[in-house]
């Protein structure tokens, strides 16, 4: 069918103004050979979205490796999963971009409860969360409002359900103004054997909805909300936004883990974006069979709700599973006792329909694979871009302060800034098991059950993210992301194991956004393949743009790492006086894209170095070693703000000073980046010199941070001066 | 004048506080109670009323989720 | 000496709670639903948002059918531990003064605080000295504790302030800095710091866990305050 016969068809207009293209529907009346009705129409505006379809990411995605020896589960369940001493370590990242910039508070805490809930499906009890917020220039009242009310959603949604929100990453760029990014990202442990999936088996298999009531909660969110650019209208859209009650999840997180405990379940599923209509057509895709979903028999929160409505409701805290008939009083019994109501909706049926029925009236039959599959996947068209795309930011630091000036004024910019006063507002410590908090090192390390040898093990995780070196070079930009998430692991003694990312872009129908994305996802690949780990999963969020144009190519990169020993471990900071300072890693600095660069008004383009994979992965390793050893106590990656920086955040910590002779004195070499390269280190003397590649610098103590050039020239903090500008930089834009 | 602002959930919008509350009370004897909705009230003094409704929908109000009702007390 | 943790729908500290208790005691967990303490010899009434903490922090949770036997266990003496959530829903009980108001701040905080032991006279600070520092965590959004001038000066007067923040570590503009209080008789006590998120110096410090270790050795001494 062509377009034009597209045109003429009745329905057409109301499936474009639902977001599907007229070629979409005109495929859709094509392979159900009649036009949907309304219920079947909303079914398909919400699956064939870019939200869930991927339908202009999938094809790039392929790149990306999914395979890994210690991989459990992989892309294509709720979430990923690893092994690490025989546990299931499960974690995924997810963003909620665009519902956080229409009401920050709610949408960041939904976006906390979804990935959650994505984690507890696979059987799995959250026990991290870490999260990636990216916001316009901080002297925007604007963007510091929606940094307060995001923290405090995060907060309200993490601290009440009693996960550890351990770590993770703030930045600002003008970029972000109109269009904030949240993403948070979940990590959870399971019994290998008890990983639940997604897919529904087992035809005559009860299909039970248990949880909070179904309300009007986020109506056409996943296709309003999720992929059209904002615009001055939000207002319009506002009766969708959703409203998390974590109450409500701390039950149904733990009659699920109760459930699956009990082996009462065949398959479980959250319900998220696009709501029943997802996760009921996902479990059955899954599993090769139908569905039949009564909708009478949902629970409402509100009166007169249509059948469309309750099919694409995104009322939170609701999971769906699939249930053995004999077991179906069972299940509605430990529901009982939780609190959370539990209902029979339907039934596995034979074949491939999902039909959607009121008592029993049909109102809605369409092929599973139809809805799930058969959207089309289209091609980027990528094409860098002829100019700069971002324009240069405000400038606030001139070209001709000295270094120390500078320095000091790095330490004190929102994007360097010591983020203790947002950590603080999360419980860092609950489920006992965080040997290193945020701000303490460069990973957080939570450790898991003592082994059978008496020694408890750990693992270790990060997320970050460089979106300005990305927006110079996607591919090297992405792939500094990668060796950085994995140097902050290398630092508390940990081996990765796997990633998963969020890529969160601009409109790729947009030839340099596809560039960018391309790239970015090559990046992370070619990353994925050095350190020899599997992407597990993860998320796209696209079309994040404002009146200004794109946001900055941001891929956000989660990593889980391991340590056999949790007590073997190490700090960001100096401990103690008298130890040596060393440099490790291939690490070949530069202003480009810097945050230096930034705050000298200049836009995030230029050429980045080359980098020698091989080298920094040595670097990392020897790291890693180091601190299992214990030869290094300190390691701390040298990242945003360079080298002067990174010295100046380790004599932070505790407070302890070093005096570091540097052979280059310039700015380059005290504040340009080299992401993921190199590492200050600190520890004995004689220690430090054993770790291969080390360059001895300097000592630890004294109370002030003293840098020297070899020829002599020399500049001098005192640390207090240093915790003080760290200290106020991220308290002067919070309430 | 005296003002009060009443501020609720919006018809429609989840209340986890309202349902909670009402969940609790049959255990403790009180039957019969439904449809509980938490809101807030706030009062106020104020010279000139005509930016009332402006007040509630920038500050006191969170008009995506909630609604205001304002109650003038005296004059 | 079995030591029972009460759970709610809600809680989030009872499993690290009863882990603590288990380093030094039998422990189990006590459902809110049920009527009776099965015999245990101690109680403790963990942290968390027990319903979510709507309406106020411990208000629902309060009424729980276990809260009535966590009265009476308390009027024959038994020991209660009510830990932030605990203490807020004891003082919602009325089984201990004064209450808990949302922190100076207006926001969550969660920091790592010294607290001081004013009185080691009761069955859960037997182990500790007078003037002992603990280093502790505290992570809370409403525990300012707060009572009238006149129920203050009657506190200190009998000795039942239990803990205070040390000097310039007041979380959440508590009065006169009180961190913990216990009952007339001494048997229940509550704090908003975290002694169960202390007892491994590995996850930051192991000061809170003579307060579980206290249990063990307390009984004889509760009730001669000071």
């Amino acid at each position: 069918m062509s377009e034009q016969q597209a045109e003429s068809l009745p329905g057409v207009d109301r499936a474009v103004e639902l977001g599907l293209t007229k070629p979409e529907y005109a495929r859709i009346v094509e392979l159900i050979s009649r036009e949907p009705n309304e219920v079947e129409l909303a079914m398909f505006s919400l699956l064939w979205s870019e939200h869930c379809a991927y339908k202009h990411s999938k094809k790039v995605l392929r790149r990306l490796p999914t395979e890994g020896d210690r991989l459990l589960m992989g892309v294509g369940e709720n979430a990923g999963a690893v092994e690490v001493a025989g546990l299931a370590v499960a974690f995924k990242v997810e963003s909620h971009n665009h519902p956080s910039a229409v009401e920050p508070f709610q949408g960041a805490a939904t976006g906390v409860g979804g990935i959650l809930r994505d984690v507890i499906a696979l059987g799995a009890r959250p026990i991290a969360m870490l999260n990636s917020l990216r916001f316009g220039h901080p002297s925007s009242p604007r963007s510091r409002w929606l940094l307060d009310r995001a923290v405090a959603g995060i907060g309200h949604y993490g601290n009440s359900i009693g996960v550890a929100t351990v770590g993770g990453e703030i930045h600002f760029d003008p970029s972000y103004e109109s269009n904030c990014l949240i993403n948070a990202m979940c990590v959870g442990i399971a019994d290998p054997d008890r990983l639940m999936r997604c897919a529904a088996t087992g035809v005559g298999n009860r299909v039970i909805l248990f949880g909070a009531l179904t309300g009007r909660d986020g109506i056409g969110g996943a296709s309003v909300l999720a992929s059209a650019e904002l615009g001055d209208d939000d207002a319009d859209k506002r009766p969708t936004v959703q409203i998390g009650d974590p109450f409500a999840e701390k039950k149904v997180l733990e009659a699920s883990l109760e459930l699956i405990d009990a082996d009462l379940l065949v398959a479980l599923q959250d319900l998220g974006a696009a709501g029943l209509t997802s996760s009921a057509s996902e479990m059955a895709a899954q599993g090769g069979v139908g569905l039949d979903i009564d909708v009478a028999n949902v629970p409402l929160r509100e009166q007169g709700m249509e059948p469309f409505e309750i099919m694409v409701s995104e009322s939170q805290e609701r999971m769906l599973a699939i249930v053995e008939p004999s077991k179906v009083a069972a299940v509605l019994e430990v529901c009982e006792r939780w609190e959370l109501l539990a209902s029979d909706i339907g039934e596995v049926t034979e074949g491939d329909r999902m039909r959607i029925l009121v008592g029993d009236n049909v109102v809605g039959d369409i092929p599973v694979t139809t809805l799930v599959d058969d959207c089309p996947l289209y091609d980027l068209a990528p094409a860098p871009p002829e100019h700069g795309l971002y324009p240069a930011p405000p400038a606030d630091l001139p070209e001709e302060a000295d270094h120390r000036d500078t320095l000091v004024a790095l330490l004190g910019g929102a994007n360097i800034a010591s983020r203790r006063p947002v950590f603080q507002q999360y419980d860092q410590i609950v489920q006992a098991r965080t040997v290193r908090r945020p701000d303490e090192a460069d990973a957080a390390v939570l450790a898991l059950p003592v082994g059978e040898d008496g020694i408890r093990p750990a693992i270790a995780v990060s997320i970050d993210g460089n979106a300005r070196r990305v927006a110079a070079n996607p591919e090297g930009g992405a792939l500094e992301a990668v060796l950085e998430c994995a140097a902050n692991l290398a630092c508390v003694g940990a081996e990765p194991l796997g990633l998963t990312n969020c890529l969160n872009f601009g409109n790729p129908e947009k030839p340099p956004v596809a560039w960018q994305l391309i790239n970015s996802v090559e990046g992370i690949a070619v990353g994925c393949e050095a350190l020899g780990i599997p992407v597990v999963g993860g998320n796209v969020s696209l079309y994040n743009e404002g009146p200004d144009g794109p946001i900055l190519p941001t891929p956000v990169i989660g990593m889980v790492g391991e340590m056999p020993d949790a007590t073997k471990t190490s700090s960001s900071g100096f401990l103690t006086d008298g130890q040596a300072v060393a440099l490790v890693g291939p690490f070949s600095p530069n202003l480009v894209s810097s945050e230096l660069a930034a705050r000298r008004g200049h836009a995030p383009q230029g050429e980045l170095p080359s980098l020698d994979i091989s080298a920094v992965i040595a670097a990392h390793h020897a790291v890693r070693d180091g601190v299992r050893s214990g030869a290094i106590q300190s390691a701390h990656d040298i990242s945003e703000g360079g080298l002067g920086v990174a010295l100046a955040e380790c004599t932070a910590v505790a407070g302890i000073g070093c005096d570091v002779t540097l052979p280059e004195f310039t700015d380059a070499a005290l504040f340009g980046e080299s992401p993921g390269q190199g590492f200050v280190i600190a520890g004995d003397a004689a220690a430090i010199a054993a770790i291969p590649g080390a360059r001895v610098v300097g000592t630890t103590g004294g109370g002030n941070l003293v840098v020297s050039a070899e020829d002599g020239a020399s500049f001098s903090v005192p640390v207090a001066e240093v915790q003080a500008a760290r200290d106020g930089g991220l308290t002067a834009y919070l309430p | 004048m005296k003002v009060l602002v009443l501020i609720r959930p919006k018809q429609g919008i989840l209340d986890p506080q309202g349902q909670t509350v009402e969940r609790a009370l049959p255990a403790l004897g009180f039957e019969g109670v439904t449809d509980v909705r938490i809101g807030r009230l706030v009062e106020l003094e104020v010279t000139d009323p005509s930016k009332l409704d402006e007040l509630c929908e920038q500050l006191l109000a969170n008009t995506l989720i909630e609604d205001f009702e304002i109650q003038i007390q005296e004059d | 000496m079995r030591i029972g943790v009460v759970r709610f729908p809600g809680s989030c500290d009872e499993v690290d709670a009863l882990d603590a208790c288990a380093m030094v005691a039998d422990a189990e967990l006590l459902w809110h639903g049920r009527t009776d303490l099965d015999g245990v010899d101690a109680v403790v009434v963990p942290g968390g948002f027990s319903y979510g903490d709507y309406l106020r922090p411990g208000a629902i949770a309060r009424f729980s059918p276990v809260m009535k036997a966590v009265a009476d266990f308390a009027a024959e003496g038994g020991p209660v531990l009510g830990i932030c959530n605990g203490f807020q829903v004891l003082c919602e009980a009325g089984l201990l003064p004064g209450a808990l108001l949302t922190n100076s701040g207006l926001r969550f905080l969660c920091k790592q605080v010294d607290i001081i032991v004013e009185r080691p006279a009761t069955p859960w600070t037997a182990d500790c000295e007078a003037g002992e520092r603990l280093s502790i965590p505290v992570k809370h959004m409403s525990g300012r504790w707060h009572a009238d001038e006149a129920t203050v000066a009657e506190l200190e007067a009998e000795g039942r302030i239990v803990f205070r923040y040390a000097p310039g570590d007041n979380p959440n503009g508590s009065t006169a800095d009180v961190a913990g209080v216990c009952s007339a008789a001494g048997n229940v006590v509550g704090l908003m710091p975290h002694p169960e998120h202390a007892v491994d110096a590995l996850t930051g410090s192991a000061d809170g866990l003579k307060l579980f270790s206290s249990i063990l050795n307390g009984g004889d001494r509760v009730g001669t305050a000071g």
